[in-house]
């Protein structure tokens, strides 16, 4: 049987595998489709051999981007504004669906859960992490897409190469026998955020720990968010998940995060 | 779009034919990002939104009016910019650039 280009999108799409989908939205053949999938043949066609070949690469680099916006093309693929001059324009809307950002959250705490809770509304596929086995369970996480009973060093070692910049790390154990690991395999990753809890007396004993562990760079500890959340007065387990969420987004879109009534301009750009 | 799957799933399922309109351009401030879609059935069932409730009921119209009339896909514009070809803007300011297209691919 034939599956549809659209059919093969929503199976992807639910399967949380990356797939790419490439719409003329305005040229010749306007509403011609491309289905860009990693390590596949592009499917579909804009009616010309060499304008397929150099859409489906960038479609390619935006998926890794995890990307999504208008490109213009010449009939022949054509990129440069020189060549784009005197010819028909085919404007390509090229659409990313990348695998859900990850969350991993290392000790199994009662912020853990409102964490996890929050993170999932936030589209996060979430891992939590514990050594210790009466607490890492699923019943007190049934909200986390995975629940491991691991050391921290173990996790990284075996899939620490999956965290890039769109995914987070949150060390929640205030244990230095877990934080320590911890850090130190989410700084051999290409993670976009580390948040690490703890008071202020904490964080200073741990970067007491973790100098004696080898972590003197500044840039490396300029990566760390410690203590852990953004500065919103949060007490309860969940309104601290909200404070840790808004850090988080606020380090990857860098902002300064005021207030939007102590600022001017747009709100959305 | 993936929240507006299982919708359309059901509806082509009953045999409706479903038109789907997505978010590909904003200029200015703009409530959703490029890839925010919504899927309209012929009968006029909405699933999704591509702004914060501004401009659906006119994008139901104009789905409305692809999947009764010609079946083309069409590049559509809200906001009010020079060319402006709807009435219809959003209170942000902003201009959102649509693709409304029927599901037949």
């Amino acid at each position: 049987m034939v599956t549809s280009l659209y059919e093969q999108l929503r199976d992807h799409i639910r399967n949380e595998q990356p797939v790419g989908l490439c719409t003329v939205i305005d040229g010749p053949n306007v509403g011609a489709k491309m289905l860009i999938l990693p390590d596949r043949v592009a499917q579909g066609s804009f009616g010309n051999a060499e304008l397929d070949r150099i859409v489906a690469r960038d479609a390619l680099a935006e998926l890794e981007a995890a990307t999504t916006g208008v490109r213009h093309y010449g009939p022949q693929g054509q990129t440069t504004p020189e060549d784009l001059a005197d010819t028909v324009t085919v404007s390509v809307f090229v659409e990313s669906f990348s695998a859900p950002p990850q969350m991993w959250i290392f000790g199994a705490v009662d912020f853990t859960a409102a964490l996890a809770k929050v993170a999932k509304v936030l589209g996060y596929r979430v891992t939590v992490c514990d050594a210790r086995e009466v607490f890492a369970t699923r019943r007190r996480f049934p909200m986390a897409d995975e629940v491991m009973v691991s050391w921290p060093g173990q996790l990284f070692t075996d899939r620490g190469n999956t965290l890039g910049p769109r995914d987070a790390v949150c060390i929640l154990t205030h244990d230095s026998k877990f934080d320590v690991p911890a850090v130190l395999g989410a700084l051999a990753t290409r993670v976009g955020y580390i948040g690490v809890m703890g008071s202020r007396k904490t964080h200073e004993r741990r970067m007491q720990r973790l100098a004696e562990a080898g972590l003197t760079a500044p840039e490396r500890i300029a990566r760390l968010m410690s203590p852990i959340g953004l500065d919103i007065g949060a007490r309860t387990p969940e309104e601290t998940a909200i404070s840790i969420c808004a850090e988080i987004i606020a380090r990857r879109t860098g902002r300064t995060t005021p207030s939007l009534r102590d600022g001017s301009g747009a709100i959305h750009s | 779009m993936r929240e507006i799957l299982d919708d359309i799933d059901r509806w082509r399922n009953n045999g409706r034919r479903v038109a789907v309109a997505r978010v590909v351009n904003i200029e200015g401030s703009g409530p959703r990002d490029p890839g925010a879609a919504m899927a309209v059935n012929e009968d006029g069932e909405v699933a999704g939104s591509v702004s914060g409730g501004c401009v659906e009921g006119a994008v139901v119209g104009e789905a409305l009016a692809i999947l009764h009339g010609d079946q083309q896909p069409k590049l559509v514009t809200f906001g009010y910019s020079d060319d402006e070809a709807f009435a219809v803007g959003l209170t942000c300011g902003g201009i959102l650039h649509l693709f409304i297209e029927p599901l037949t691919w």
